[in-house]
């Protein structure tokens, strides 16, 4: 802090960068913005079932368990991909049918092992879900996760 | 203390640290129902234990800013608080919306986006608590002299109430919500809160160590400016693998990366006034958290947050507990820490006393950061094996969950030692206050205030 470095040029550095610096944030979020919403997620696909699956993962607050695409709780297993997991991308009607058993199925009541709430799901509700799950695994993630085991 | 409506600070603390008490009760809930996950499994899920967690984490350390501010703006402003009322009325508003979020929680009611569950009513009762602070704040500042310390802390604190706005924004399509959720997570924690932390830490260090306004000032500056310049861009971080395009791998590696700069020099900051003062200051628990903060959220924030943010490494990290114990140490010791550090300053002022209870405040300070370490090397290590075997060899999350389970038993040891130092901290600063023999100071030595 040498005394030729004064209190103003230190204060205009800080206001003058802060605001080049975010005015660039903001200008590349919006090219993502564009990004995301014309090439790394599918606009078609995003229908009425999908929003209203995402709904229904965040009034069960599933996040704070799963993660997805990495975020959210590390107490259950990453769901972004677990429509794969379950095969959806190969037998959908087959993927469908095991989310609901598998919702149905809850808690295991095993002792020792984690165990998932009883959300009480509509047959409509879960089909909302898995159109939501099907949804996010078409995401272009660039490959993440390494592997299927999310 | 110089100033009477300074005393609202006292209220602001008391609140903070109530709700600290439920967030360290709740997480050692949450660490229990790990090793033991049948516990209370039907009656309150795992998801809302953590969603307390977390919840009450944010909300007292956003008290314990407010309560910061309310005591150090009228020192600084040299003037008395535009209005006291206000600010007691805006602190029961918060708390007020904060218990009854949990106990919304508690009965399902929530609205489900990690950090953000608040139902939209208690989303805009934030809004406005925001508003009243900016408010009596910017007026008290308006009528009083402006220093470096407060016009930085204003910036922070309308950083804060702008960002937070974008949580109400929630589009149907899953990465975009993210792209945007970050605005306010990101933005706040490692972007305008560190202008708090930063302008707290000057305030103390002013006060402590007697040295120059003018030298603190320029550090200041240079703290606040590394911590934007890295931090902004920074975001990209988060932007690997939720859908963004590819060029934010190398932009938020590099930014990213330079977040340990403010955080490094703060630990230079910090210990370069005390050394250079050459004076002591009688509140030495208060000195011990404000420099034990720099340094942990040297390693917390700014070690472990390297450690996991080159993309190529978090290509296999993202997601793990390598995150849990960044996010563990992180918070602790860069927010949690210098509400400590300004708390155990600010007491004896607001109760009337010399410096009280050190030595046992002292030993919280010393069980906790001990107790935080602990549970941080423990989770890094559940974080590098569950990396390899989930990740890289690609056995099952359940699968890999057991074969870490030890760790889990550690970590709630851990969440135990910093049980007992919150309990020893609570009591050495709400307890009985005894007053300590004479500090043994050289008379040549005159205390800073």
């Amino acid at each position: 802090m040498t005394e030729r470095f004064t209190k103003a040029a230190a204060r205009n550095i800080f206001y003058g960068g802060s605001l080049f610096f975010f005015a660039t944030f903001v200008a590349l979020t919006a090219l993502s913005h564009l990004y995301i919403v014309n090439t790394s997620t599918d606009k078609a696909g995003l229908n009425d079932a999908v929003a209203r699956g995402k709904h229904v993962w965040e009034k069960n607050a599933c996040i704070n368990c799963h993660t997805i695409l990495g975020e959210g709780a590390y107490f259950a297993p990453e769901l972004g991909n677990v429509w794969k997991r379950y095969g959806g991308d190969k037998d959908h009607d087959g993927a469908v049918t095991a989310l609901k058993g598998w919702m149905a199925a809850q808690p295991s009541g095993i002792q020792g092992r984690r165990q998932m709430p009883q959300f009480n799901l509509t047959e409509q509700e879960v089909e909302d879900l898995a159109a939501f799950l099907e949804w996010t695994s078409r995401i272009n993630t660039q490959n993440w996760p390494p592997k299927l085991s999310g | 203390m110089k100033y009477e409506s300074q005393k609202v600070a006292l209220w602001y603390f008391a609140a903070a640290m109530g709700l600290f008490a439920v967030q360290i009760l709740v997480g050692l809930l949450a660490g229990a129902v790990y090793v033991m996950p049948n516990l209370l499994s039907e009656l309150v899920p795992f998801n809302i234990i953590r969603m307390i967690h977390t919840n009450a984490l944010i909300v007292w350390l956003l008290i314990g800013f407010f309560g910061a501010a309310y005591y150090l703006i009228p020192e600084e402003a040299e003037t008395e608080l535009h209005s006291p009322t206000l600010a007691l009325v805006q602190l029961g508003l918060f708390v007020f919306g904060a218990l009854a979020a949990v106990v919304g929680y508690l009965f399902r009611i929530y609205e489900g986006r990690e950090f953000l569950e608040q139902p939209t009513w208690i989303k805009a009762a934030i809004v406005v608590v925001a508003l009243m602070f900016l408010y009596n704040i910017t007026l008290t500042l308006i009528k009083g002299r402006r220093t470096v310390i407060t016009n930085i802390l204003l910036v922070g604190m309308w950083g804060i109430a702008i960002f937070f706005l974008f949580s109400f924004y929630n589009p149907s399509n899953l990465a975009l919500d993210k792209m945007y959720w970050w605005y306010v997570v990101h933005l706040w924690v490692e972007g305008v809160w560190e202008l708090v932390l930063a302008s707290i830490l000057a305030f103390l260090m002013i006060k402590m160590t007697g040295v120059d306004r003018e030298i603190v000032e320029k550090w200041l500056y240079a703290i606040v400016g590394l911590a934007l310049f890295s931090g902004i861009l920074g975001t990209g971080h988060h932007y690997y693998w939720i859908g963004t395009p590819g060029y934010w791998q190398w932009i938020g590696s590099i930014f990213s990366a330079l977040e340990v700069a403010p955080f490094f020099t703060m630990v230079v900051f910090a210990f370069m006034m005390v050394w250079k003062s050459g004076r002591r200051h009688p509140n030495k628990a208060a000195m011990l958290w404000s420099l034990g903060c720099s340094v942990f959220a040297f390693f917390g924030a700014g070690v472990w947050g390297f450690l996991h943010t080159l993309a190529p490494i978090n290509y296999y990290t993202h997601g793990t507990q390598v995150t849990a114990a960044h996010g563990h140490l992180a918070f602790f010791g860069a927010y949690a820490m210098i509400n400590f550090a300004i708390i155990t300053y600010a007491m004896p002022y607001l109760r009337g006393r010399q410096p009280y209870n050190q030595l046992l405040n002292m030993w919280s300070f010393w069980l906790m950061c001990g107790g935080m370490a602990f549970m941080t090397f423990v989770l890094t290590v559940a974080g590098v094996v569950q990396t390899h075997l989930q990740r890289v060899l690609g056995m099952d999350y359940m699968e890999v969950q057991e074969q870490i389970a030890l760790f889990y038993w550690m970590r709630l040891g851990a969440g135990v030692i910093v049980g007992v130092g919150v309990v020893l901290f609570l009591y050495s600063i709400f307890g009985p206050a005894r007053e300590e023999r004479p500090a043994s100071i050289p008379t040549n030595y005159q205390p800073a205030e």
